[in-house]
């Protein structure tokens, strides 16, 4: 049976985590997404499963190991300076290949910068925050709905691929409030024959490491990290579009950035000018290949976010210089206006027009 | 017709700001509205201003945090020095004249002061002042029924409070008739 709830994108998302069958979760408080700790330090009591306030982020970060570790779905969430401090046991975990899901709830920075949101962590998120050569599955709601559906899908894609998935929100996603439907949700059988239960005489002893000391061994390791991350660029991008059949113009953007490009679009719109808006639901894997499509039939596009310039980064390298390329963005827990959107879409029409 | 309610309430931290913008937004999603509702948040609720965005519409809502506004209830000066110029030429400023000594001297927007504060007292809980605020606000904008406001304070309010959801409903029905009687003077 569904049920239709009023809710703050944090609160949600700790919903959502108790129905996609969170068995632990492990965190420390930060502004803005303490409502997820607050949230599921009420109620996940409730339903027997583990949540726990741990001294820091770093000892936050090795309990999802263990628990994740020893078969068990497990997350923690933060904001992010209190992301960043997690960074090494998240490198951990993708070496070890430990499904889990990890939410950032993106504030301004760098440092300990604003408790406003921000878009700051899009490299952080997407490139590795942490050492090695390894990637993050990262999912980025833009509504209530959202942060609650991605949690589900977020859990479903770490199983399935052994491999920790981020939720990259931010502040205004998380504290605001919309309508969300829950559904009933199955949670999928998954094989953890490699978890660390106890050895039965039946098979030899299971070991989670990231360890490899022999190099020959570690390439193995990393070619079959490789294969993986190429399958899930393969199999798993997810964007949405808008208005995109007959747009002149593109607006790219992701999150709480994509909801005003969507209206500063409809603006434009109501002007005559033909915008249309692809928005990334993955932002790793990045819909790459429909970017490009796009980028034979539009005259520019603009992506709009709230930092100097990060996702703008993969869309250049998506369109490999087939379409002139601008970017607009807002920071420091400012965040732009749709008309502030739709004024330099105006700019770039002329433009766009003038040659 | 396709309806669209873009409104921003402010004042201080404590007039009860988050939570008349909350009620609205609960009462739109018991209407079959879509919703949002932004708060702004971090430090300015304990004790600074505080205002949030609530937008009702009979269709998917694109940005939750927009510029221009179709209504504004503003509970403090700083609020009304600040929002006022904001409300979209034909919208509706409706203000708590007790706590506003300068409104805005525009023209092209509906105007309209109420001293709930005065009237809160009458009905002897100053708590209640935001609720009068509502009700004056749908008897001008009737976005949402009145019913559907009376089963929203039923989710907005703890249980604890439930024994106040008659006195909710007399300040709404208090804030309405405020309207009316202004509405007869002219």
């Amino acid at each position: 049976m569904n049920v239709t709830k009023l809710m703050k994108g944090n609160e949600a998302l700790a919903e959502a985590a108790i129905r996609a069958g969170c068995d632990a979760y492990f965190g420390y408080p930060i502004t803005p997404q303490s409502e997820v700790l607050e949230y599921l330090a009420r109620e996940m009591p409730r339903h027997n499963r583990i949540v726990l306030q741990a001294e820091s982020e770093v000892a936050s970060i090795n309990m999802v190991y263990g628990a994740a570790g020893a078969g068990f779905r497990a997350m923690t969430s933060s904001s992010s300076p209190g992301f960043s401090l997690m960074q090494e046991g998240i490198s951990y975990l993708a070496g070890a290949e430990l499904p889990c899901l990890l939410v950032n709830v993106n504030r301004a920075g760098p440092g300990l910068g604003t408790i406003q949101p921000g878009q700051g962590d899009y490299f952080q998120a997407t490139k590795g925050g942490g050492h090695g050569d390894y990637r993050l599955i990262v999912l980025a709601p833009a509504s209530v709905q959202e942060m609650a559906d991605h949690v589900f899908l977020g859990f479903d894609l770490a199983d399935q691929y052994r491999n920790p998935v981020v939720i990259l929100s931010d502040g205004a996603i998380g504290q605001m409030m919309e309508k969300v439907t829950f559904k009933p949700y199955q949670k999928p059988t998954v094989d953890k024959s490699w978890a660390t239960t106890g050895k039965p005489a039946s098979r030899k002893r299971n070991a989670i490491s990231s360890l490899f000391i022999q190099p020959e061994r570690m390439e193995q390791h990393n070619l079959k990290l490789t294969e993986k991350f190429n399958r899930i660029r393969e199999s798993e991008v997810r964007f949405e579009e808008v208005n995109t059949d007959d747009a002149d113009y593109l607006l790219v953007a992701y999150g709480l950035s994509a909801r005003i490009a969507q209206k500063a679009m409809d603006l434009a719109r109501a002007k005559g000018l033909r915008v249309g808006l692809l928005r990334p639901i993955t932002l790793f894997p990045f819909p790459e290949k429909r970017l490009r499509e796009l980028a034979t039939q539009v005259q520019g596009m603009l992506t709009v976010e709230l930092n100097s310039g990060q996702m703008v980064e993969d869309v250049r390298l998506a369109v490999e210089g087939r379409v002139p390329l601008a970017r607009y963005g807002r920071m420091g827990g400012m965040i732009f206006t749709p008309e502030e959107i739709e004024r330099q879409l105006e700019t770039l029409f002329e433009k766009a027009y003038a040659n | 017709m396709k309806q669209l309610e873009e409104l921003v309430v402010a004042g201080f931290g404590g007039q009860g700001v988050l939570s008349l913008g909350m009620t609205l937004a609960y009462a739109g999603m018991i209407d079959g509205k879509a919703i949002s509702w932004m708060p702004s948040y971090g430090p300015e609720m304990r004790g600074g201003t505080a205002n949030c965005i609530t937008i009702l519409s009979d269709t998917r809502i694109s940005s939750p945090i927009i510029s221009k506004f179709d209504s504004a209830i503003i509970l403090n000066q700083p609020s009304m020095d600040k929002f006022a110029e904001r409300v979209k030429p034909g919208g509706l400023l409706l203000y708590e004249s007790g706590n506003i000594f300068k409104p805005s001297t525009r023209t092209d927007i509906q105007l309209m002061g109420i001293p709930a504060t005065t009237e809160a007292t009458r009905l002897k809980n100053s708590k209640i002042m935001n609720m009068i605020m509502l009700g004056a606000y749908l008897q001008l904008r009737p976005v949402v029924k009145t019913e559907a406001v009376v089963e929203a304070l039923k989710e907005v309010l703890p249980e604890k409070y439930h024994h106040l959801l008659e006195l909710n409903r007399e300040a709404l029905e208090l804030g309405k008739k405020l309207i009316q009687e202004l509405e007869l003077v002219g």
